[in-house]
């Protein structure tokens, strides 16, 4: 057992004893397993829009979530799902998928915009999504090999205002956007797409 | 002490590291147990699987006459020209690689200890989970049967049946008059038979104009009525002299009483209906062996207990999918493969001389009304007071269009594709 699922044991263990609601607290896996109709088995999407929620950060997961449950944060489906779990359950799937390998999928891209796409990262997202945006650890989203529509989808929320941007996030997009255009994020998006595995 | 060296260490934690990346960190002392799954359909392929990733320990063996499974979602794609029929076909080589034992041969008894074949062979388990779908009640129409549905098709269980509407589709004049006939409920995929007619629709507007469909209906409403009959409004015309879909609800005399084959007409509860292609959906009930099982009730359905579907007929054995009374989950594949989790956990634990866990369910149907339009219900349930319940405030339908956005209603879309690509994937993969 891994470090991140001993944790998540741990957490469940915890949980399990101190269910209140009426409905008894099912088992992280057992709540995970209601999601991989649409996000696949362990989170990893098969795509072409879903989201992989394997390996992703655990705050960010449950702010996600909790956003949704708020109708805080834009989306089709998701806000009318989360509402039905507790902060506890929301915490527990978190534990589940955020010890789960994450593996970028292979899509197509443009070699050229990817490649140029790769410094545009290192200079303007780099910072806060860390490995090329592959990482956990930095508590922010998936980019690297993430499904590229639902990219297309979350960047066109923050820019329509659907979704709340970061601080930091609005004053990068805004360099960007003045230096590169709207090309910027195409070659960004070109960038994440060429990070399968 | 022996020593431990590098390979014996490997050895001795691979065990542990697999489970581990695989996220199911089961004991497994269910060894040596035998499961026999019974359909391999999305439930029962689901079941065997998950039983297999919980504890590779217990011997699985799904029985299922067919080399290949068509799934019915997504085969009204096919039917409205925007699906290859061979997109919705799966194979068991996926359970295969996770050490299910596949046989194809059709169950014809099952008693609490063992499950007998049509080639005469007999298999023994400690559990046994049943997925036997629907069966069509051909005698709830005059004059249907499995032969006539060669000439009139159903293509309510996905394959060549969905070769024959299709077909029928495009050999069709433009001008011509689809019937399609609804079910009454209970029935597998409640949007489904609406979901047909857009599809159809959509074809139709495209190659055939002059064409419609006419939807004849036992019942007054019918699932997402209000996002189906708004999306027939804005793309095909209902309600008007030119409509694509036109439908005729049961207080309208929307009631199918029997079918002319040769003349290519329905006798409905009023008048008389001819066809140029006649679609007919007949009521239903669960397969065949959950009747020769005895595991249905009066309501021919299969009662179950919620929290391990368990069934109430038979004990050691588990009746999932469109056949179980699961209610308020509705007769659909995600209901089906959500279902299956919670009956290949209960079983692991019992196996393994447990509780059967908490159960925690799902439900998402999206219907794809044009190719940039999408609708969708959605429901999580919970186990409480011994028995399944959606849970308060969550889970319904995509907003209509004054509240939403066309961009959202063709993400809806993107997202059931998805939805499909994974559902098929997390089942048969």
């Amino acid at each position: 057992m891994n470090r991140k699922l001993m944790l998540s044991a741990l957490v469940l263990g915890g949980l399990a004893l101190g269910g209140t609601a009426s409905a008894a607290t099912p088992s992280a896996e057992m709540l995970a397993n209601t999601c991989a109709g649409c996000h696949g088995t362990y989170g990893l999407s098969q795509g072409p829009a879903s989201p992989t929620i394997a390996g992703i950060s655990k705050s960010y997961f449950i702010d996600t979530m909790k956003e949704y449950k708020e109708g805080s944060r834009a989306s089709t489906i998701m806000t009318r799902i989360a509402k039905g779990y507790s902060d506890e359950e929301i915490e527990a799937m978190a534990g589940y998928f955020s010890s789960q390998n994450y593996a970028g999928r292979k899509q197509s891209f443009d070699t050229n915009l990817a490649k140029r796409g790769y410094l545009l990262h290192d200079k303007y997202c780099g910072k806060c999504h860390e490995d090329g945006g592959r990482s956990s650890d930095d508590d922010a989203g998936l980019l690297a090999g993430q499904w590229i529509p639902y990219l297309e989808y979350t960047f066109s929320d923050y820019m329509s205002g659907a979704r709340e941007m970061p601080k930091k996030m609005a004053n990068k997009v805004k360099e960007l956007q003045g230096d590169h255009g709207d090309d910027g994020i195409k070659m960004l998006l070109n960038y994440y797409a060429s990070q399968g595995e | 002490m022996a020593q431990i060296t590098r390979r014996n260490f490997l050895k001795l934690s691979g065990g542990a590291t697999a489970l581990g990346a695989f996220g199911f960190p089961h004991v497994s002392m269910g060894a040596g147990k035998k499961v026999v799954v019974v359909g391999g359909g999305i439930g029962g392929s689901t079941a065997a699987k998950y039983i297999r990733l919980m504890d590779p320990s217990i011997e699985v063996t799904l029985i299922e006459p067919n080399k290949d499974y068509y799934t019915c979602f997504m085969s009204n794609e096919v039917l409205g020209g925007n699906r290859d029929l061979n997109s919705i076909k799966f194979g068991y080589d996926g359970l295969r690689k996770h050490g299910v034992t596949v046989v194809h041969d059709l169950v014809t008894g099952i008693d609490g200890k063992k499950v007998t074949t049509a080639s005469g062979k007999s298999f023994a388990f400690d559990r046994c989970i049943v997925s036997p779908g629907v069966d069509l009640k051909w005698e709830s129409i005059g004059g249907y049967s499995k032969e006539v549905a060669n000439k009139i098709p159903h293509a309510w269980k996905a394959g060549e049946q969905t070769r024959i509407l299709r077909s029928q589709l495009e050999a069709m004049k433009d001008g011509g008059t689809v019937i399609l006939a609804a079910p009454p409920n209970p029935f597998r995929c409640p949007p489904g038979p609406y979901e047909r007619a857009s599809q159809i629709a959509w074809y139709l507007k495209n190659h055939k104009p002059k064409s419609k469909v006419v939807i004849l209906d036992p019942k007054d409403k019918f699932s997402k009525f209000g996002l189906f009959t708004a999306g027939w409004t804005k793309h095909y015309g209902y309600g008007t002299d030119n409509a694509l879909i036109e439908w005729v609800s049961g207080a309208q005399g929307g009631k199918v009483e029997s079918v002319d084959a040769g003349a290519m007409k329905v006798t409905a509860a009023v008048e008389e209906f001819k066809g140029d292609v006649i679609n007919l959906i007949p009521a239903q009930k669960a397969g065949k062996i959950a009747f020769d099982a005895g595991l249905v009730d009066d309501s021919g359905w299969c009662p179950v207990e919620g929290k391990t579907f368990e069934s109430k007929k038979i004990p050691n054995v588990h009746v999932i999918g469109d056949a179980a009374i699961a209610s308020p989950m509705p007769k659909s594949g995600y209901a089906a493969n959500s279902q299956a989790k919670v009956a290949a956990a209960a079983v692991v634990a019992l196996l393994n001389g447990s509780e059967a866990p908490q159960p925690s369910y799902v439900n998402t149907c999206y219907s794809i009304i044009t190719p940039d339009d999408g609708i969708s219900v959605a429901a999580v349930y919970n186990y409480a007071d011994g028995k399944i319940g959606g849970v308060q405030g969550a889970g319904g339908l995509t907003p209509g269009y004054a509240d939403t956005t066309m961009e959202m209603r063709k993400r809806e879309v993107l997202y059931a594709h998805s939805w499909f690509q994974n559902i098929t994937h997390d089942t048969f993969g």
